[in-house]
């Protein structure tokens, strides 16, 4: 094994074999389409992320690979054994549930040995292998309790602990940190990255919540209505959005719609009388035609004074100001009478801020800090 | 000062309707058997004192049952008879909760319902028509006879099998409604996790199922035994003059020989028998509360 590539991406060399693909798969429920035609290859040590809103298939495509739901059409492989007929039983794939369902009347470590004990593993090495997990989440001292003796972050780590036990080639997990209030999930966010890191466990994580998804995942699926919409890493799908829902679902976004013309950089008609704006063409072929400008808030800068040297700037009225205390979102009504966000790090005392309520302010971007989508 | 009247209620309750009764009776089954009436001695006099009337109590009665095995006999055959039923209660019932609570949600309610209907008729009546299946000229020996299944109507009416089927009749529901709620309110993916983790659909039963409605089982097999236990009536009615179950000893004791001491020492001896589960039931509900289950 060479730790030579610093940069782990697998997706990107051509020759990597899959250890799960999805082959056009499609999943109805009577006339409901969960899945739809879907085909997305996910690679050995990844930390693949299924992000999306609720009913829109990612929580299907997880039951169909540990083995609850069977494919209406198409195949999944893992590790190119087509999994169709094997019962969940049987699959190298263990999964933490999102109610955590663990055991009510088995111990810590029994819940943890409970898998352990339907594999052919002796007795001692049952032992051992329990030991060693219960290390692992940090949990030796709670080994004899029940699970309702235990604190919510404790059961979270118990399952986790449970469904690593087998060493399983695929761990899945649903919604695992939804129960945990927030100081506490961002905090098992990054034991979860340690974990997978230092088992090199190929993890496959299901979630609404994009900040949890952009911060464990080495990939992100965006899906909508049974389809992904983009696959890429968190970089990539907040940097470069294919299109509107994912730039929308990613963060705060401001999208400006608008007719473009132009070869090397892109010139963006809004309307009559309204300025023009510049954008470079990024990943876009140039063409001529509508499109949609996402540009993020924290690249927009908002001064008092026209601003010098930008290609972009617009003259507006401050409606609203959300302070959060770190950062501080100005919405501002630009000539179009469209509201843009602009967001800026608090550097200053608050009591300092020179921009108020009402205030005419210009705001301004750089050409290539937007992107441009067709979609 | 409220709340302390609210609590009082339920002890004053049972103070009058359970303690002072108790009391009464216990009272009588210390006492001697007397042509009198009442048929008993000594009886309370003013004059004489409280004092007076504890010296004359014994235990005669009580060495008298010891004495006489067919007390004893009538005791193990209700414990039998009550264990018996209990069992098939269960057997009979189990797969019901089960079936029951594995039922779409919106059929569930109905489901219940249908359990708890035969109590919309009286115990009494419910059991009097076992009587006309159960007898030799009876729907079912009709029906069997008329199939061919057999050439000779059976004799099941007055036997200890007729006194059955009518206990695991009538007590069936107190089996199937506490089986029921520990197997509803569980969460269908401890049964996934099973399965994820390597078991198969019937060693997950085995395994998580089974043990999780442990608590069902208990609650209800003590619904079922405990009272089947004392049970007068259906053994009266579907079992004939040979049944001797504790609760018909009771009965005859006291109608038939006018032995109020000895049918109250009975049901003394009975209610103690049966102190050991009901302690054990109880001890089960709150272990069940305090692990919030």
């Amino acid at each position: 094994m060479s730790q030579t590539s610093a940069v782990f991406a697998p997706w990107a060399e051509a020759d990597a074999k899959p250890l799960i693909s999805f082959d056009r798969v499609t999943k109805s429920f009577g006339g409901f389409i969960a899945v739809d035609d879907l085909s997305v290859d996910i690679y050995e040590r990844e930390f693949f992320a299924l992000l999306g809103p609720s009913g829109c298939g990612k929580t299907t495509m997880m039951r169909m690979l540990a083995g609850f739901e069977t494919p209406t059409e198409g195949e999944i492989r893992l590790g190119g054994e087509v999994l169709r007929d094997q019962p969940p039983n049987a699959r190298p794939v263990n999964m933490m549930f999102q109610s955590y369902a663990l055991f009510p009347h088995l111990s810590v470590a029994d819940n943890i040995a409970f898998g352990l004990k339907r594999s052919q593993m002796s007795k001692p090495d049952i032992t051992a292998r329990t030991e060693q997990m219960l290390e692992l989440v940090q949990l030796k001292d709670f080994a004899k309790r029940k699970p309702h003796q235990l604190s919510g972050g404790q059961r979270q780590r118990v399952a986790l602990a449970r469904s690593l036990a087998k060493s399983p080639k695929l761990l899945l997990l649903d919604e695992p940190l939804g129960a945990l209030d927030k100081k506490l999930r961002q905090q098992t966010q990054f034991e979860l990255m340690n974990i997978q890191e230092s088992l090199g466990t190929t993890f496959m994580i299901v979630t609404h919540d994009q900040e949890e998804a952009m911060t464990v995942a080495s990939r992100i699926a965006v899906m909508d209505k049974g389809k992904i919409i983009q696959v890429a890493t968190p970089g990539e799908i907040y940097e470069y959005p294919i299109n509107r829902y994912v730039a929308d679902f990613i963060g705060d976004v401001n999208v400006i719609e608008a007719h473009a013309t132009g070869t090397d950089t892109a010139t963006l008609t809004r309307g009559e009388g309204l300025k023009p704006l510049e954008a470079s063409w990024g990943r876009l072929t140039a063409g001529d035609g509508k499109l949609w400008l996402a540009l993020r808030p924290e690249k927009v800068q908002v001064s008092v004074d026209a601003p010098q040297g930008t290609s972009n700037a617009l003259q507006g009225k401050v409606i609203d100001i959300a302070y959060s205390g770190n950062l501080t979102t100005y919405h501002v009504e630009i000539d179009s009478g469209q509201i843009v966000m602009a967001q800026e790090v608090n550097r200053r005392h608050l009591a300092d801020r020179s921009i108020t309520w009402e205030d005419p302010v210009w705001l301004s971007w750089d050409k290539g800090a937007g992107v441009l989508m067709r979609g | 000062m409220g709340r302390r009247v609210l609590i009082a209620i339920p002890f004053l309750w049972l103070l009058i309707l359970f303690l002072i009764p108790f009391l009464i009776v216990f009272k009588i089954s210390l006492s001697d058997y007397a042509l009198a009436r009442p048929p008993y001695l000594p009886q309370y006099n003013p004059d004489e004192g409280l004092w007076a009337l504890i010296s004359q109590l014994d235990f005669e009665t009580y060495a008298f049952i010891f004495s006489d095995s067919l007390y004893i006999n009538a005791y193990l055959s209700s414990l039998q008879i009550a264990a018996i039923c209990t069992l098939a209660c269960l057997a009979l019932g189990y797969p019901m909760a089960y079936a029951m609570a594995r039922a779409p949600k919106r059929w569930q309610p109905l489901l219940v319902m249908l359990v708890i209907l035969p109590f919309w008729t009286s115990f009494l009546i419910r059991v009097y028509a076992w009587i006309g299946i159960l007898k030799t000229e009876g729907l079912l020996n009709v029906f069997l006879l008329w199939t061919g299944a057999i050439a000779e109507p059976l004799a099941i009416y007055n036997t200890n099998i007729a006194v059955c089927i009518g206990i695991i009749y009538t007590y069936l529901p107190f089996m199937i409604l506490p089986l029921y709620a520990t197997l509803e309110r569980m969460d269908d993916s401890l049964l996934e996790a099973a399965e994820d983790l390597g078991c198969s659909r019937l060693s997950a039963f085995w395994s998580i199922t089974l043990p999780l409605s442990l608590p069902g089982i208990i609650a209800g097999s003590f619904l079922v035994f405990i009272p089947a236990v004392g049970e007068f009536v259906i053994p009266d009615l579907l079992g004939g003059s040979s049944n001797l179950m504790i609760g018909k000893t009771l009965w005859v004791e006291f109608f038939n020989n006018r032995d109020w001491t000895v049918a109250s020492a009975v049901a003394m001896l009975m209610l103690a028998g049966l102190i050991i589960p009901i302690v054990l039931f109880q001890r089960q509900q709150e272990r069940d509360r305090e692990a919030g289950r």
